[in-house]
């Protein structure tokens, strides 16, 4: 029983399982964060592997992470996507004027509608989705590079390149 | 004085406060709002996870409130409802965990312990000799 218990004390109570995983990625049609740009959907999803990033603005440990998704941005071999959550327009624009935009594509989730349909808890949080559809991987709080090392980096390789 | 006893009155009777539903997000019919408060009660905040979405003031935990009771305007029974948030987040958001495999030694473990104290202590006990009336309580002290 003790064995049970040790175990507990390894385990961050902050990090719960997905029920999406290996599930196809909930439906979603966000506005996109300029409005000229075509809206967000996750049908469009299929074909490449994507990464799918959700952040904000008033988010403090995306800033944490978000030097490696500019430099994740350079990488061909996925889409890199934001949700915005919970912002304001002005906000989310003046964040990645300061910080630079890693994103090919970003949607809006005002109404937090979407984020709950994916079972997000907090910001950051990141999917990888292949080029099925299909949930491989979530990554609760900032990416870091050894994350990606470790668990996103094989997931890539085991598919190729996106076609 | 008079504002350290008003301190102290106003940490014990300050329990009221800690209910977050706002009047806005109250439903106008009373039983479908009772429903909606029984199901919150229930839920795990998932930003501060010691508190129910029903006693939480977290943005999520309000956008979780304010879908409990959607689904229960669109019709949903209570069970219902509880999948749909379930299906998003799994059992984890519920404060009673189900019975599962994968629950399975939460439920079980405190019985298993209970079955081996009780099998400790009928080995232990059983061993020892019976304390009859003609012993004094002071022979055994003296082994």
């Amino acid at each position: 029983m003790g064995g049970v218990l040790v175990i507990g004390l390894n385990h961050d109570p902050r990090v719960m399982p997905s029920t999406l995983l290996g599930a196809p990625l909930p439906a979603f049609d966000l506005p996109a964060l300029d409005e000229a740009q075509p809206n967000i959907k996750s049908a469009s999803m299929k074909g490449g592997f994507t990464l799918l990033n959700v952040w904000g603005s008033w988010c403090v440990s995306c800033r944490e992470e978000h030097p490696l998704l500019m430099k994740l941005s350079k990488d061909k071999r996925f889409k890199l996507v934001g949700i915005d959550w919970r912002d304001t327009k002005a906000h989310a624009d003046d964040y990645l004027l300061t910080n630079g935009n890693p994103y090919a594509a970003i949607g809006t989730d005002q109404g937090g509608r979407t984020v709950i349909d994916l079972g997000v808890s907090g910001a950051p949080e990141t999917f990888v989705v292949d080029n099925t559809g299909t949930v491989r991987l979530r990554v609760p709080g900032p990416l870091t590079p050894e994350i990606w090392a470790k668990d996103i980096e094989p997931l890539l390789k085991d598919q190729g390149p996106a076609s | 004085m008079i504002r350290i006893v008003f301190a102290i009155m106003l940490m014990l009777f300050n329990v009221e406060a800690a209910h977050a539903v706002l009047p806005s997000e109250m439903l106008t019919n009373p039983v479908q709002e009772a429903r909606a408060r029984s199901i919150s009660s229930n839920l795990r905040c998932l930003v501060c996870q010691n508190q129910t979405i029903d006693d939480s003031s977290a943005d999520l935990a309000r956008d979780l409130r304010l879908i409990v009771r959607e689904r229960i305007v669109a019709g949903d029974s209570d069970g219902q409802v509880m999948d749909y948030v379930v299906a998003r987040y799994g059992n984890y958001v519920l404060l009673k965990p189900p019975f599962q495999m994968d629950t399975a030694l939460l439920w079980l473990l405190p019985f298993a312990a209970l079955i081996l104290a009780l099998a400790v202590a009928y080995a232990t006990l059983r061993g020892r000799p019976v304390l009859d009336d003609a012993d004094e309580p002071n022979d055994i002290l003296k082994g």
